[in-house]
C-alpha cells in the first residue's frame, strides 16, 4: 500500500487573480507519489473537484481507512501507475484541506478571511498550480488529469500553458456550466447563506458552522451525481423500517431519504461553508470559450497537448454532449485527440467508481503515454529541449 | 480488420501525408499502418469499447461513436480520405454513412464483402448460404446485415451522384482488375462528391 504524506509549500509572491484582487502569500498543500525520472519528463498532475484534495492516493501511516479520494485510479499497477509516473495531487487555493483557504488569517488585516476570501478561478488555480510546478522543477507535464471541475482545469491548462501539458486526460466534464447546472449550485449557495449561523461568511468567530446549509446543498449535489435507475436500483420506495407507513411529514421513511441525511450529516461535519461557495462559483464562471465570443473551436486554437476526453451514457449533470462539444473543438483545430463515451449506470459519479471498461480506457491511455516518454528516453539532445519549456502564456 | 495485404492494397489508394478518418477503424492496425508507412495522420471512429481500448494502446486517435448517428462532429471535406474497410456491411444506414463519407471525406475509399464472387454464387445456387473465409458467417448469426456486391457498391455510389475514382477487386491479398465482381472475395471502391456536388 501507498504511503501518502502531506507537503506544503509555501509562496510570498503575490498571485494576481482573474478578479483583479491578489493573493499577497498562499501556500498549497500537495502530495506527491512515485519517482521523477531524471529527466523529469514522467509528471502527472492530477486535479481536484468540488470536495476532494491534494490526497488523491494512497493511505496516510497507520490510519488504514484513509485511502486518497481516487485511490482506484492512481497508485502502483493502478491505470496511473505510479510504478512508470511521479504524480501530484495538489489543494486549490479557497479549499478547506490544507491550501489557503477562507478559514485562514488574512495577512492585510490579521482577521481569518471569512467572506472577504477573494473569489478564485479555474484559471487562478491553474496559475497556482503552475507555480508550484516551477519549484517543484517540472518544466512540463507528462500529462494533466481531472474529472469534472478537475477536467476544467486539465482544460484551462492547455490553454493557460499550452506548451507545459503533452496529454491532458479530462474525464466527465463540460467546457461551461449550462444554465441547470448553475441553477443547482444556487440551490446550494442560498441554502448555506440564508442559514443563520452562516453570518454573512464570518461564522468562525462565532464558534459556529452552517451546517443546516452544508447539509442541503450536499444532498442536492448528491441527487445531481446519481442517475435515476442507480438511486431506483439502490433505495427504489425502500421504507426505512418495516413496511408499514408513518404518516409523518417530517421523520425518515424513505431509505432516499435517510440516505440523504447521512450524506448531508457527513459532508457538514468537514466541509467548510465559504469554501462550498467559492468552488461552485468557480465551476459557475468556467468557460474558456467566452473570450472569443462563445466560439469553443477558436478558444482551443491556443492548445497543443494530446487530449483524451471521457464521458458516462448516464451523467447527465455533465452529459456525454458536452464532452463531444470539447472533441468537436478539438477536432475542428486538428488537434490530436481520443474519446471514450463509457456506458455506465452511475451517473456523474462514475468518474471516481471502478467500471472495468473505464478503467481499462484509463490504463491503455496511460500505457500509450508511458511508451512516449519511454522511447525518448536514449535521446539525450531532446531531454534539454524539453527541460527549456518554461514560458508562461498570459491569460 | 486486420488482414495485412488489404492494408497495403488501401494504402496504396492513399496519398503521402494524407488526414485520415478511419470510420470502424477496428483496433487501429490499418491507421497505425497509414502513419508508419504514409506518415498520414488522423482519427478512427469506434463503437466497441475493446478495440477503442487497443487505439489506445497503440496510441491510435480514436473516437467512441455509432456511425449510425452520421458525422455531425465533422465539418465538410475536413479530411484528405475516409474509409470504411469492412465498415459498411455492418451499418443500418449504409446510404446515409456513404453521404457523410463523401461530404467529410475529399475522397472515400469503400471495401466490403462481395457477395457476387463465385463461390458465393454457386452456394446459393445450390441452396444455401455461403460460409467461407470471407463470409465467415452462418445467415443466423452473420454481422453483416447488408448485403451487397461490387456491382451493387458500384450502383450505390451512382445513386448518390459520386464520382468513381477507383474501383477493383481483391481476393487472397491481390488485386483483381477483371470481371471483379466475379472473381473477387473483397470490393474496393474510391470516389469522390462529382463536381457538379462542390
Amino acid at each position: 500500500m501507498l504511503i501518502a504524506s502531506p507537503q506544503f509549500m509555501h509562496f510570498d509572491a503575490p498571485l494576481a487573480l482573474q478578479s483583479g484582487a491578489e493573493l499577497r502569500q498562499y501556500r498549497l498543500a500537495y502530495e506527491t507519489y512515485g519517482q521523477l525520472n531524471a529527466r523529469k519528463s514522467n509528471a502527472v498532475l492530477v486535479c481536484h473537484a468540488l470536495n476532494a484534495s491534494h490526497h488523491v492516493a494512497g493511505v496516510y501511516q497507520g490510519q488504514p481507512h484513509s485511502e486518497g479520494w481516487w485511490d482506484a485510479m492512481v497508485g502502483p499497477g493502478k491505470p496511473v501507475n505510479t510504478d512508470e509516473f511521479f504524480v501530484i495531487g495538489v489543494n486549490n487555493l479557497g479549499s478547506c484541506f490544507g491550501s489557503t483557504g477562507p478559514m485562514h488569517d488574512n495577512p492585510d488585516t490579521g482577521r481569518i478571511y471569512g467572506a472577504d476570501f477573494p473569489v478564485v478561478t479555474v484559471e487562478d488555480w491553474v496559475n497556482a498550480q503552475a507555480r508550484l510546478l516551477d519549484q517543484l522543477g517540472i518544466g512540463q507535464l507528462a500529462a494533466v488529469l481531472g474529472g469534472s471541475l478537475g477536467g476544467m482545469q486539465a482544460l484551462s491548462w492547455t490553454l493557460q500553458y499550452p506548451e507545459r501539458v503533452r496529454h491532458a486526460v479530462v474525464v466527465a466534464s463540460a467546457p461551461n456550466l449550462n444554465a441547470e447546472n448553475i441553477a443547482f449550485n444556487e440551490v446550494a449557495r442560498r441554502a448555506i447563506v440564508t442559514d443563520p449561523d452562516f453570518h454573512s461568511g464570518n461564522f468562525y468567530a462565532k464558534g459556529v458552522v452552517p451546517k443546516r446549509g452544508l447539509r442541503i446543498a450536499r444532498m442536492i449535489g448528491h441527487i445531481t451525481y446519481l442517475s435515476d435507475d442507480v438511486m431506483n436500483e439502490k433505495f427504489g420506495r425502500e421504507l426505512r423500517e418495516g413496511l408499514d407507513l408513518k404518516y409523518s411529514t417530517q421523520e425518515v421513511e424513505f431509505q432516499i431519504e435517510s440516505y440523504l441525511r447521512y450524506q448531508g450529516d457527513k459532508f457538514a461535519e468537514y466541509f467548510d461553508a465559504n469554501t462550498y461557495l467559492l468552488i461552485t462559483r468557480a465551476l459557475d464562471y468556467f468557460d474558456p470559450a467566452k473570450a472569443c465570443g462563445g466560439d469553443l473551436s477558436q478558444a482551443f486554437q491556443k492548445a497543443r497537448a494530446r487530449f483524451l476526453l471521457v464521458s458516462f451514457t448516464t451523467d447527465w449533470r455533465f452529459s456525454p454532449q458536452r464532452s463531444r462539444e470539447i472533441v468537436k473543438a478539438l477536432l475542428d483545430n486538428r488537434r490530436e485527440v481520443s474519446y471514450a463515451e463509457i456506458d455506465a449506470p452511475h451517473g456523474h459519479d462514475a468518474f471516481l467508481l471502478t467500471d472495468a471498461r473505464y478503467m481499462a480506457v484509463m490504463q491503455g491511455y496511460f500505457q500509450g503515454i508511458q511508451k512516449e516518454f519511454k522511447q525518448e528516453e536514449p535521446n539525450p539532445a531532446q531531454s534539454q529541449e524539453v527541460l527549456s519549456h518554461k514560458g508562461e502564456e498570459p491569460l | 480488420m486486420t488482414d495485412p495485404n488489404l492494408h497495403r492494397i488501401v494504402a496504396s489508394l492513399i496519398p503521402q501525408g494524407a488526414r485520415v478518418l478511419d470510420l470502424g477503424c477496428g483496433d487501429g492496425a490499418l491507421l497505425s499502418y497509414l502513419a508508419d508507412h504514409k506518415g498520414c495522420s488522423g482519427y478512427g471512429i469506434e463503437i466497441s469499447d475493446e478495440n477503442v481500448q487497443a487505439c489506445m494502446q497503440r496510441g491510435v486517435n480514436v473516437i467512441q461513436l455509432n456511425l449510425e448517428e452520421g458525422l455531425a462532429m465533422f465539418g465538410d471535406q475536413s479530411f484528405d480520405v475516409v474509409l470504411q474497410i469492412d465498415t459498411l456491411q455492418n451499418l443500418k444506414n449504409a446510404e446515409v454513412v456513404m453521404q457523410e463519407t463523401a461530404r467529410v471525406g475529399k475522397t472515400g475509399v469503400v471495401a466490403f464483402p462481395n457477395f457476387a464472387h463465385w463461390p458465393n454464387r454457386w452456394s446459393v445456387l445450390w441452396g444455401r448460404m455461403p460460409v467461407t473465409r470471407r463470409l465467415p458467417y452462418q445467415w443466423y448469426d452473420t454481422p453483416n446485415i447488408r448485403v451487397g456486391t461490387h456491382a451493387d457498391l458500384l450502383a450505390l455510389a451512382r445513386r448518390n451522384h459520386l464520382q468513381i475514382l477507383e474501383n477493383f477487386g481483391v481476393h487472397l491479398g491481390r488485386v483483381v482488375r477483371t470481371l471483379p465482381n466475379w472473381r473477387a472475395s473483397t470490393s474496393v471502391v474510391k470516389f469522390t462528391r462529382s463536381p457538379a456536388q462542390l
